[in-house]
């Protein structure tokens, strides 16, 4: 069998990924590429990411089974690799540290980043503060308003948010202002971009550094249960999560491999941000850097995306996640808002754990994927991240004055 | 001969500069950018330079996105703004027309189609922001294949043996972006300009256009003493920004004839 070994050297995942960056950019994307080429294998700098995922992260996340939600639901069982409890409470820590570690050997003092949820922000401005970086991360203005308790979290943490008023105020327009820093700042800023999206080197570095999730997932299940799932389900908004997780299951026969994007007010409606699940007003394109699905109009402008959590708030996807579709090595299905809120109730209740609002897309589809499943069957949920932080939106929702 | 080497040959032969001016197509509403293109000409643009609105605007600041909103309001996609140029056209048949923006709408279009449209209305070059050289063989193909000049921008920070890859694949001019940072971002450094344009010379005979930085009638002075091109962006969209309806043409006139008089 031919193992998978994608991207390609100029980060294309078949016609997916690229390097779609204006000139300005292109000699930054040149030197970060060779300095990543340098030090991911080297054995020195493996260390160094390896002491801090154990001593500052807390790693190895722990493999849960979720036996009281299995028999409440009632068929296969349901496991939860349980990234909420590292440090910062997500996943996005694993990159932070691996791209700030690099940022540190190639001498930049200044550190830029983007966020949705704020999640990426937290474990940046986290990253930063231990290594004395300085750390500037752009947040589009709606985000700011419903994700309060990181933006304090972030400026507690010494770092500047910048609040971006530009376009529909949200993830992609964090990105853009990102990327207007990085030009005009590109002899002392290193960009620590959240997600497996970009221009080549990125979505194949942050997908590097992700992995560890699946590495570890996949000894612990076979110290487990001695055998590895029958699917493996993660949320997708721009999919780091997702592919940290899938990627070293690629290669494995008999592991299915689903991608959760959000649904919004449901795919029929047209509110929502999944590219890869609709069919309407959803095509190939390129937007920040790489070619992949995109949420926009016939005359190829974005469009604005809904989600309930705004970390899926995104009109495109990793170019990864979109060869894997196109492959059919992973299958990608959307969940509404009303199913998410309903799930995280649910593991809330039942197993004393909030999850964040983008990871209770996951344990929806995976609930629903369970009840049509054996007993004996096993589904490995990435428990992205905790919920604390979208405490204001689910008590919005419910009517609950805090 | 294309319009936009004809251009410059006339140019070259009178010892001048070539003057190009750039709007969004659209902004404030598509109403007025045919009269706005024809309004340039008249007051001494060479080439016009005609942004294609796009939702994500990224190498550009904060004065072209809010244009780009103003048109993207009035559904200026990048059909009509083919549409536009063949109007324009109606009148004018020798003012090159330089198509700019980003590669989604034109991925949305699709390469035949738009390149084919673009022939069809007028278009004389395109340039993609964010179609760096090696992504674009496909479309540099179409280009070229309907004669249509494929311009490329060079960067402060772009190395001679990149400037060499970029040349050789860019036709009617090249476009040096004057400083590290977003449209309209700051004020060029000319000295260091100017030193970076002679080096490009050295690996190309294609004539060489300078923006990014240009903000008055001074700087686009400097720069024409050295460059082929003077590339006026940011601050003719901001004068379109900041006229009324009854103000735009004449503000617009007086801008161009500004820089046409510095510039000469």
């Amino acid at each position: 069998m031919q193992l998978y070994d994608m991207p390609d050297e100029r980060g294309h995942f078949g016609q997916f990924g690229g390097s779609f960056v204006a000139e300005t950019l292109v000699e930054a994307l040149d030197e970060l590429r060779v300095m990543y080429e340098k030090y991911r294998y080297d054995p020195e700098f493996l260390a160094e990411y390896a002491y801090d995922l154990k001593h500052f992260v807390g790693r190895p996340s722990p493999i849960y089974h979720a036996e009281r939600l299995s028999d409440k639901i009632g068929g296969a069982q349901i496991y939860l690799k349980r990234e909420d409890l590292n440090h910062t409470g997500a996943h996005k820590v694993n990159n932070t540290i691996g791209q700030a570690l690099l940022a540190k050997r190639m001498g930049k003092p200044r550190v830029i980043a983007e966020t949705g949820a704020g999640q990426h922000g937290v474990a940046t401005a986290t990253i930063a503060a231990r290594l004395g970086l300085e750390c500037v991360v752009y947040m589009g203005s709606e985000d700011v308003k419903r994700q309060a308790p990181n933006v304090f979290r972030m400026k507690l943490l010494g770092a500047t948010v910048v609040p971006v008023e530009s376009g529909s105020k949200t993830l992609k327009d964090a990105l853009n202002e990102a990327m207007r820093d990085w030009v005009t700042n590109i002899s002392n800023t290193f960009y620590i971009i959240g997600t497996v999206a970009g221009p080549h080197p990125y979505p194949m570095m942050v997908r590097d550094f992700q992995t560890v999730i699946g590495i570890e997932a996949k000894e612990q299940m076979k110290e487990m249960i001695g055998r590895q799932p029958d699917a493996v389900v993660a949320c997708v908004g721009g999919g780091s999560n997702a592919m940290g997780i899938f990627h070293p299951y690629i290669d494995v026969p008999n592991v299915r491999l689903i991608g959760v994007e959000a649904a919004g007010d449901g795919i029929e409606t047209g509110r929502h941000a999944a590219p890869l699940t609709a069919t309407k007003n959803s095509a190939v394109g390129v937007l920040h850097g790489n070619r992949t699905y995109l949420m926009q109009d016939a005359d190829g402008n974005i469009i604005d995306t809904h989600s309930v959590s705004a970390g899926l708030d995104y009109p495109g996807v990793g170019p990864e996640h979109a060869w894997l579709k196109d492959i059919e090595r992973a299958e990608y299905v959307g969940i509404t808002d009303d199913e998410a809120m309903a799930a995280f109730h649910n593991l809330c209740r039942t197993e004393g754990i909030i999850p964040a609002l983008e990871t209770s897309h996951a344990l929806a589809h995976a609930e629903k994927m369970a009840k049509t499943m054996r007993k004996d069957e096993i589904i490995l949920v990435n428990l992205s991240g905790r919920g604390d932080k979208d405490i204001n939106t689910v008590a919005k929702l419910a009517n609950i004055t805090l | 001969m294309s319009r936009i080497k004809k251009t410059f040959a006339i140019l070259k032969a009178n010892n001048k500069k070539a003057l190009i001016p750039y709007i969004i197509a659209g902004d404030p509403h598509p109403k007025f950018t045919v009269d706005l293109m024809h309004t340039m000409v008249e007051n001494g643009a060479d080439i016009i330079e005609l942004g294609v609105p796009f939702s994500d605007p990224m190498a550009d600041g904060p004065v072209i996105q809010r244009a780009s909103e103003r048109a993207l309001v009035h559904k200026v996609g990048l059909r009509k703004v083919l549409s536009l140029v063949k109007e324009f056209r109606v009148k004018d048949n020798c003012t090159p027309v330089v198509l700019m923006g980003y590669a989604n709408p034109i991925e949305a279009m699709g390469f035949g189609t738009f390149t084919t449209a673009a022939k069809g209305a007028g278009v004389d070059g395109v340039l993609t922001v964010d179609y760096p050289p090696e992504e674009s063989e496909d479309f540099i193909a179409e280009l070229n294949k309907n004669d249509m000049d494929c311009i490329f921008l060079l960067s402060p920070t772009t190395e001679a043996k990149r400037i060499d890859l970029v040349a050789k694949q860019a036709t009617g001019f090249l476009y040096y972006v004057s400083l590290k940072g977003v449209t309209g971002s700051a004020n060029l450094d000319v000295d260091e300009v100017k030193a970076r344009v002679a080096e490009i010379r050295k690996q190309t005979d294609l004539p060489i256009g300078v923006g990014f930085g240009v903000k008055d009638a001074a700087t686009a002075k400097s720069v024409a003493a050295f460059a082929d091109a003077v590339v006026v962006g940011s601050r003719t969209v901001l004068t379109v920004e900041q006229s009324s309806e009854e103000t735009l043409m004449s503000n617009i006139g007086t801008l161009i004839q500004e820089l046409r008089t510095a510039i000469d």
